[in-house]
């Protein structure tokens, strides 16, 4: 990343940590290397996705164990949290880390960037609502507008898949597909219930906007199973809180996919059709994982396309920056120089130094070490346009300390 | 740089299973590369028929990935090499053009009858820890994935896969004629990944630039009159299938003894030490051969994979090249690997070699050669070699800057000076080396056949007795 990319990358950072914080999260970081098994043990990541690793050997690659370079935010923290954390009622954690897909065209980037919270434990709905509205806030006041919140809800889909009662290799591919994002292949499939079908066009076609959709869906498929009912009413209790709160959204079973171990809701934000970030339910990962059997959601910001919609900001030294500069490139001159810079510095002003003898106007004041009794200095207020000798470096920061 | 004006084609040919039938088939529909066969001296060979087409011998593994980075315009090679290449670089630069209806078999996942695996649901409803031993490390991968296993190790290995079940792998993923041809090495075949032919394959900016039309009419016209052989994949029933059980029962000492070139004069050595084994020989090639010493299991592999399977445990003491375990302590600096002695057989030299026609004497002015280089952008020295870790440290050591490792799979000869500018190889004489034009510029070791041990194993009170044992009595026939 250039300047002016780590520029929107920090601002980005900063207000998301800023936000994160206000709601009582910590932050965390996980290591870059990781175990391989450790993204495989849960059984829960596609095989695509997982063949997208970056995996090698070890220094005890005879072991055959095999690390990867994080494929994945949410696992990693997960892991940190049973092994450190798991004492605790609540854990609500965040993070700002890399991770890495094998790219097999070598044109898009192999490192990506993320924004991540993680809250582990708490009662369900609310604290699916409270991610939402933490990653809306961050949006937000990064001042990115139109921004889309997308929901689904991974358990209606797995109740979906139940009620098809497809061979467990083809439930397994279809979850696969699905995944993927390819949800036609769902609508395609032939049932021996007609109501499961219609169920599945009608899920498929219809979006909602608020928790009248749902109530909808449920009125109109009594018959529907029981586990699709449960998850059913789950969707509702968050819509329903949303709806509530005033905070809009778009309810489209088929906009997510990669939600491989999600298990309750699953959103995705847009800003401009383009997709920011996601999140949503996991309550099997932490038993899966060996933990306790203890419900967790979270959700990610994806700061490389955030980036983009930034607008590229200039690094300001306009309102405090000092440029210390020499007139002639005496030994005499150059060490008064960084002894001026130094005590800028010292009194809490960021000075520059500089012996090129450029013209430079992105700065508040320049000081120019002239080396010559009685006016050692000269100082140009660059907002003022006024220029004034000055005797002392104290007469210095008294000038400077007095606007 | 590719020479398009010119229109020089260059076709890889496979050395090994698949040379006699690829002989066969150019014969059929003359290339004109009539010193291509069995008895092949040189590696390089010229059409009689196309002037423009030349060819070179490689090893099978080797001519996927040497297509791939566009050495080669045309190659033949089997499915499974070329599949072993496409999974993990699905977009890379190799087409397949059509199966060549010869060299059937299949790449089979196998278990042994001892596992108690008997279906894949077992593998990815467990939680157990699977080993997978092949040579074939990216298939086996992506098999592992596709059946979200949830843990899984997997040991590459040069050759020999079927050996390693039950005791030292849970499953191979392994060639094999038919699911019956598996179920004779004594393992259960639990599908069948991927059917295997020989395959024409091209480089994909050459058929894209190139005028192949000629050589690609050749091909197509006698195959294209035969039916293509099938890809369905056809599963043997486990039914139908005769899985040879051998005994088999733990043993306390665990002993790997080499195939190959080091197979004779070990059986040599072993026969006067006194050690009465049976099913292993100058002649006789048994995987598990047997001794009167009931504590003894004996398996023979590859020279090339012993290091890594006594540092895993899987095997006590092994009898291997210190070539091999070099290769494998640069890579692996503190593995619990240790030589005890070496046998006084099996010497070669491993040498720095170059083309005759590089002004070069030695490594000193080959690295004043690289530096001096008037290119821009300094082309990296292209250094083939079968032991890439100590080539890589060979290199590095010696400031050779910029390079590229190509690994090989032996022959590295085959690769100067078209391919390759330096090769990093074992010679016994070298005498193959002068007859490719090639002469030694530096010897970096001399490699006996040693006997190298677990250091765990050499700890172990359970385990020291025997150790010592067997030790002694291979010492004593050196002194």
């Amino acid at each position: 990343m250039l300047p002016g990319d780590m520029l929107r990358f920090r601002r980005i950072e900063d207000v998301f940590r800023t936000c994160c914080r206000n709601w009582g999260y910590q932050e965390v970081r996980t290591p870059t290397l990781e175990y391989l098994y450790l993204f495989t043990a849960t059984g829960t990541l596609t095989p695509s996705m997982l063949s997208k690793v970056y995996s090698f050997l070890d220094w005890d690659g005879w072991s055959g164990e095999r690390v990867v370079l994080r494929p994945d935010g949410t696992i990693p923290v997960a892991r940190l949290y049973i092994d450190n954390l798991s004492g605790q009622e609540l854990a609500k954690l965040f993070y700002v880390t890399n991770i890495f897909a094998f790219e097999g065209t070598g044109k898009e980037n192999r490192e990506r960037w993320q924004c991540g919270a993680e809250f582990f434990g708490g009662t369900r709905f609310a604290t699916d609502v409270e991610i939402m509205l933490l990653a809306k806030e961050v949006i937000h006041r990064l001042g990115l507008s139109n921004i889309t919140l997308q929901l689904s809800h991974a358990g209606l889909v797995a109740a979906l898949l139940k009620d098809l009662k497809l061979h467990p290799g083809e439930e397994a591919k279809m979850t696969n597909r699905i995944l993927e994002g390819n949800w036609q292949a769902l609508s395609k499939v032939k049932s021996d219930n007609p109501e499961i079908e219609r169920l599945i066009a009608e899920l498929l076609s219809l979006k909602g906007k608020s928790s009248s959709f749902l109530h909808n869906i449920r009125a109109s498929f009594p018959g529907a199973s029981q586990s699709f009912k449960s998850s059913l009413e789950g969707f509702v209790n968050i819509a329903t809180l949303l709806d509530n709160l005033g905070c809009s959204y778009e309810i489209d079973i088929a906009a997510i996919h990669g939600f491989e171990y999600y298990t309750g809701i699953c959103f995705q934000l847009l800003t401009d059709g383009k997709k920011i970030g996601g999140g949503g339910r996991y309550d099997r990962l932490v038993p899966l994982m060996n933990g306790e059997d203890i419900p967790a959601c979270g959700f990610a910001l994806y700061v490389d396309p955030m980036m983009k919609l930034l607008p590229l900001e200039k690094e300001k030294k306009g309102e405090s920056g000092i440029l210390v500069q020499g007139k002639e490139l005496t030994p005499e001159i150059v060490k008064t120089c960084f002894a001026v810079a130094e005590s800028l510095r010292d009194a809490g002003y960021p000075a520059e130094l500089d012996f090129t003898g450029r013209e430079e106007s992105n700065y508040r004041w320049v000081v120019l070490v002239l080396g010559k009794e009685p006016s050692p200095f000269m100082l140009t207020d660059c907002m003022q346009r006024r220029r004034r000798d000055a005797a002392s470096m104290a007469e210095i920061l008294k000038v400077i300390s007095e606007v | 740089m590719k020479d398009y004006q010119a229109g020089y084609i260059k076709l890889a040919l496979p050395k090994g299973r698949l040379l006699a039938p690829t002989a066969n088939l150019l014969t059929r529909i003359n290339l004109g590369l009539e010193d291509y066969g069995d008895n092949a001296r040189q590696y390089r060979l010229c059409s009689t028929r196309f002037p423009s087409l030349s060819a070179k011998i490689l090893q099978e593994r080797d001519i996927s990935v040497q297509v791939a980075v566009g050495n080669y315009d045309l190659g033949v090679c089997g499915l499974d090499w070329i599949e072993e290449f496409l999974v993990k670089y699905p977009v890379g630069a190799v087409v397949k053009i059509l199966s060549l209806n010869y060299g059937e078999g299949g790449i089979h996942v196998a278990a042994s009858a001892e596992s108690g695996i008997a279906n894949l649901n077992d593998l990815s409803n467990g939680r157990n820890d699977y080993r997978i031993v092949t040579e074939y490390p990216n298939l086996a991968e992506a098999f592992a994935l596709n059946l979200r296993m949830r843990r899984f190790r997997i040991f590459p290995v040069w050759g020999a896969a079927e050996v390693y079940p039950p005791e030292d792998a849970d499953l191979a993923v392994l060639w094999g004629k038919s699911g019956a041809d598996i179920a004779t090495q004594g393992l259960i075949p639990l599908k069948k990944l991927l059917p295997v032919t020989a395959f024409l394959i091209a480089n994909r900016e050459s058929l894209e630039n190139k005028g192949l039309s000629q050589i690609l009419m050749c091909f197509s016209s006698k195959l294209t009159t035969g039916t293509q052989a099938s890809t369905e994949i056809k599963l043997d029933t486990l039914e139908e299938l005769k899985v040879s059980r051998s005994s088999w029962q733990a043993k306390e000492i665990n002993l790997a003894l080499p195939d190959g070139h080091q197979q004779a004069p070990t059986a040599q050595f072993l026969k006067r030490t006194g050690l009465n084994l049976q099913g292993y020989s100058e002649e006789v090639l048994n995987r598990r051969p047997s001794t009167d010493l009931d504590w003894l299991g004996i398996k023979v592999i590859r020279p090339q994979d012993m290091p890594l399977q006594v540092a895993n445990g899987n095997f006590d003491l092994a009898i291997t090249g210190e070539d091999w375990l070099r290769e494998h302590l640069c890579r692996f600096p503190s593995s619990p690997v240790k030589k005890l002695f070496p046998l006084g057989f099996g010497t070669v030299k491993i040498v720095a070699a170059v083309s005759q026609e590089m002004p070069v004497a030695n490594i000193d002015e080959l690295r004043s050669l690289v530096q001096s280089s008037s290119d821009h952008i300094r082309a990296p020295l292209k250094v083939a070699s079968e032991y890439i870790n100590i080539a890589d440290k060979y290199l590095r050591d010696n400031h050779i800057n910029p390079y590229k490792l190509i690994p090989t799979w032996g022959a590295s000869e085959a690769f100067l000076p078209e391919d390759a500018d330096i090769l990093i190889d074992n010679v016994q004489t070298g005498k193959t080396l002068e007859q490719h034009k090639l002469k030694i510029i530096d010897v970096l070791f001399r490699s006996w056949a040693c006997l190298i041990a677990n250091k765990d194993s050499l700890a172990s009170s359970d385990k020291k007795e025997k150790m010592e044992f067997l030790t002694q009595k291979l010492r004593a026939e050196l002194e």
